[in-house]
């Protein structure tokens, strides 16, 4: 069996399989109870700075998190 | 500064002048010729202008910067129709073959324009203006670098002087997607480094603890298309003053480079940047914070992991290697889980909203685009199965593919936005009318609608007479039988081509009361409510 | 993407989404992973291109007529690739090699076929057939849409610069020899049928067509150019000998 043939059983096989679970997954991950309140924050921000830029000096890039 | 700056215009301008003198072909004759016109008259505008910038210098500006948005959203809206009515007549061309105007005029000269002009011009101009409008309210900091964002506007506007006026005359790479030749792609190289230096800047002096995740998509549009144009265009020009050069890649490597760039184009420029927009303007319009920000974190990686991968696809059963067929077609068929992950995140967005759908045409328009996008990334992947990809390829079904995916969901998007945009920008009360803006909603859907429908059956036609054998094993059809048969639908596909162009001509009309500060009386959207009895 | 969740637990994602130059660095590395894995190897890869016997390096006149074709964007209705499917192998001929595209810049595979496959279209019409259909395509094909090129046969092929173009080829790694380089323009002369002794163009590129292909032996068109090139197209390689099944040809 070429290893073309041995990559698309693997791939339309398990690898479906295992992508469907990730898909799933990813899915319940993300809607779980409760899973929106940590980003609620960063979800905000489009609704801020709508008209002038935010006041004060700028921001510390280079202290990350 | 004004001074310093006339100064390199005009030296600029002298060495257009000279390289238009000595060029070893007409064609770069011209353009060096049309470079200087533009340098000129540019230096003469600066020295003009001087005292007035003078003035303005003193009084550092504050706000944000919204007047290269502005312009940006007239760029848009000028080249979207030019693109579309450019496709509407290379659409009639394969109907009715007499409407060819050699040589400039040319089927062959003018697809290129098309497709230059709506996915460069149009496009581009939208993921400009709208990514300069969303760095700076979601970063709540003014554009970094002064001046250099309208560098990079005019600076890509000539470049796509410089493609379609070259597409016309015959310079060409005859790359699809990446047509212009040497020069002009080293010009959009420069145009996008300075792109990138304005948007990370900005993200740089942001005054948000966090990078909002539309800017992530926006960021890595910018950086992936930096890297493709540059890798896709390498070469060797046959001397520095004519217009013709040699890629450096040939035959299969070539190829694959190529499609590596072309699939990368719809995945990072008409898919991740227009995301982008995606996540900030249908909060905005629906008035609700994105669905879910974590799915949207998921979304990115995902899609900009799978994406990179896909383009072999474009190349099953060519004489590239069996390996990079199978790779592509894997990672094309995965790339529908992470799309249709945000797809779900831009639908549920209006989760508890549903009833703007009813009064707000513009909400619908972006809910369409997000539909189209969910089905063009099932369908992608679809056509990506060698075994469907056998029938599909070469015929009109790829046309369709795309144009539902460009129709539908970056053009959609794209009105959405400019919609949410322009009374924002010239700070109007709201737009000029709401029934036009949903007039435009209907005609550009039944116009989608024809024009895929019209492709899907025209290309499974094709596919299927090429192969159709008899009951003795000879072909069936001659090729020039399958090109005859065609005629119906191509009338068809223009057809819906003309109903788009007709919804983009209400558009810039509505747009233009706007801006002129018009309100049409009307009566709103979805009727009065009729209080309960 | 699973990578992704993966890594969530050893770093905080939060550091990503703080950070510019975290998320500029790590965004271009997960871009570039899927080029490389992909397009690099099939520039080591021996097996990529086949070994076939016949394929040379384009003739000064094929050349040129090459870049009429490129310049006219004729790949965006003509295919150069045929797969190794029954139905395309009996209506165009063998399926395509990647060693038959070896010394084309650009490649000029294609994407979708308005007009015919052109990979195997040499020697399948007569010159006089090309040079009527490129003028007017519907005067020989009734049901063409193709867009007539009937300025072709009244413009003058530009080739004083011919040299230039093998130079730029032979600095990518063409195999053009300094001879090839030296005669260039006489050799487009000779094969376009300017010379009653074109064997020194044939000599230097096998099976060359030499004659006068537009029908107007006065002047050298960029119709002659482009025949030439449509007449060669697919006839390098000799297929009674090609062993599709030979070690190193399979892929």
């Amino acid at each position: 069996m070429s290893t073309y043939d041995t990559l698309r059983h693997f791939a339309d096989s398990w690898g479906l399989l295992f992508l469907m679970a990730v898909f799933i997954g990813v899915i319940i991950w993300v809607l779980r109870p409760g899973s929106g309140r940590i980003y609620r924050q960063q979800s905000e921000i489009p609704f801020k700075h709508e008209d002038k830029p935010a006041a004060g000096p700028g921001r510390d890039n280079a202290g990350g998190d | 500064m004004a001074m310093a700056q006339a100064g390199i215009l005009l030296l600029i301008a002298v060495i257009a002048v000279l390289a238009s003198a000595k060029a070893h072909d007409a064609q770069f004759a011209i353009h060096m010729g049309l470079i200087a016109a533009i340098a000129m008259g540019a230096a003469i505008w600066r020295l003009r202008t001087m005292n007035v910038s003078a003035k303005a210098a003193a009084a550092a500006p504050t706000g944000y910067m919204d007047g290269v948005v502005r312009y940006g959203t007239v760029a848009t809206m000028f080249w979207g129709i030019a693109g579309f009515l450019v496709g509407v007549l290379i659409a009639l061309q394969l109907a009715f073959p007499d409407l060819n105007v050699e040589p400039y005029f040319n089927f062959n000269r003018l697809r290129p324009l098309h497709t230059s002009a709506v996915i460069f011009a149009f496009g581009g101009n939208a993921l400009l203006c709208t990514s300069f409008y969303v760095v700076q309210r979601t970063c709540g900091a003014r554009l970094f670098g002064g001046g250099l964002a309208w560098f990079v506007f005019w600076g890509y506007q000539l470049f796509i002087v410089l493609a379609a006026t070259g597409y016309l005359l015959g310079v060409t790479q005859s790359k699809e997607y990446a047509e212009p030749e040497w020069y002009i792609d080293l010009w959009l190289t420069i145009v996008w480094v300075a792109y990138l230096i304005v948007f990370l800047g900005t993200l740089v002096k942001r005054k948000e603890p966090h990078i909002y995740v539309a800017n992530w998509f926006f960021l890595s549009f910018i950086v992936t298309v930096a890297m493709l144009h540059v890798v896709n265009n390498l070469a060797v020009p046959v001397s520095f003053l004519g217009a013709k050069s040699y890629p450096i890649f040939a035959g299969v490597q070539d190829a694959l480079t190529q499609w590596w760039y072309g699939h990368n184009a719809v995945g990072f420029f008409l898919t991740a940047g227009f995301l982008g927009m995606m996540y900030y303007f249908v909060p905005k319009q629906v008035e609700r914070p994105v669905y879910s920000y974590r799915l949207s974190v998921v979304h990115f990686w995902s899609l900009i992991f799978l994406y990179i991968w896909a383009g072999p696809h474009h190349l099953h059963y060519t004489a590239l290697p069996d390996w990079a067929q199978t790779l592509g077609m894997v990672f094309s068929i995965m790339l529908w889980m992470p799309s249709w992950g945000g797809m779900i995140n831009g639908l549920m967005t209006l989760s508890g909203a549903w009833d703007k759908l009813r009064t707000d045409p513009v909400i619908r328009m972006m809910v369409l685009a997000i539909a189209f996008y969910g089905m063009s990334t099932f369908e992608g992947p679809m056509m990506s199965i060698k075994a469907v990809n056998s029938l599909s390829h070469y015929t009109d079904w790829t046309i369709g593919h795309v144009h539902s995916g460009a129709l539908g969901w970056v053009g959609m998007i794209s009105f959405g936005a400019i919609y949410y945009l322009v009374p924002k920008l010239w700070e109007r009360q709201r737009l000029y009318s709401l029934r036009l803006v949903n007039w435009h909603f209907w005609l550009a859907t039944i116009g989608i609608v024809l024009y895929a429908a019209s492709m899907w059956v025209s290309g499974i036609m094709q596919g299927l007479m090429w192969r159709e054998y008899n009951a003795e094993g000879f072909l069936v059809y001659s090729f020039a039988e399958s090109v005859a048969a065609m005629f119906p639908y191509y009338i068809i596909r223009a057809l819906g081509g003309v109903l788009y162009l007709a919804g983009a001509l209400i558009m810039a009309f509505n747009l233009y009361r706007t801006i002129r500060g018009d309100l049409r009386k009307e009566v709103p959207m979805g009727g009065v409510v009729q209080p309960a009895e | 993407m699973a990578q992704q969740t993966g890594k969530r637990s050893l770093f905080s994602h939060a550091t990503v989404e703080r950070n510019v130059s975290v998320l500029f660095v790590l965004s271009f590395l997960v871009v570039t992973v899927g080029g490389i894995v992909e397009i690099a190897p099939l520039f080591y890869l021996e097996n990529t291109i086949e070994e076939v016997d016949g394929v040379r390096p384009y003739s000064p006149l094929e050349l040129a007529g090459r870049n009429i074709y490129v310049r006219e964007g004729c790949y965006v209705c003509h295919s150069q690739m045929v797969r190794p499917m029954r139905d395309e192998v009996e209506r165009y001929g063998h399926y395509s090699l990647a060693a038959e595209s070896m010394y084309d810049r650009p490649f000029q595979w294609g994407s979708k076929r308005t007009g015919p496959d052109l990979a195997r279209v040499g020697n399948r019409y007569s010159d006089i057939w090309h040079v009527e259909h490129l003028i007017e395509p519907r005067s020989v094909v009734p049901e063409s849409i193709m867009p007539s090129y009937a300025f072709l046969a009244t413009t003058d092929l530009k080739f004083d610069d011919i040299a230039g173009h093998l130079r730029a080829n032979k600095l990518l790694g063409v195999p053009y020899t300094d001879e090839m380089v030296a005669e260039a323009r006489a050799d487009l002369i000779a094969q376009a049928g300017g010379s009653d002794d074109p064997s020194g163009v044939q000599e230097r590129y096998p099976k060359a067509q030499a004659r006068d292909f537009d029908g107007d032996p006065t002047r050298i068109t960029e119709m002659d150019a482009l025949v030439a090139y449509l007449q060669m197209l697919g006839t390098l390689v000799d297929f009674t000998t090609y062993e599709p099944l030979a070690e190193g040809n399979l892929r």
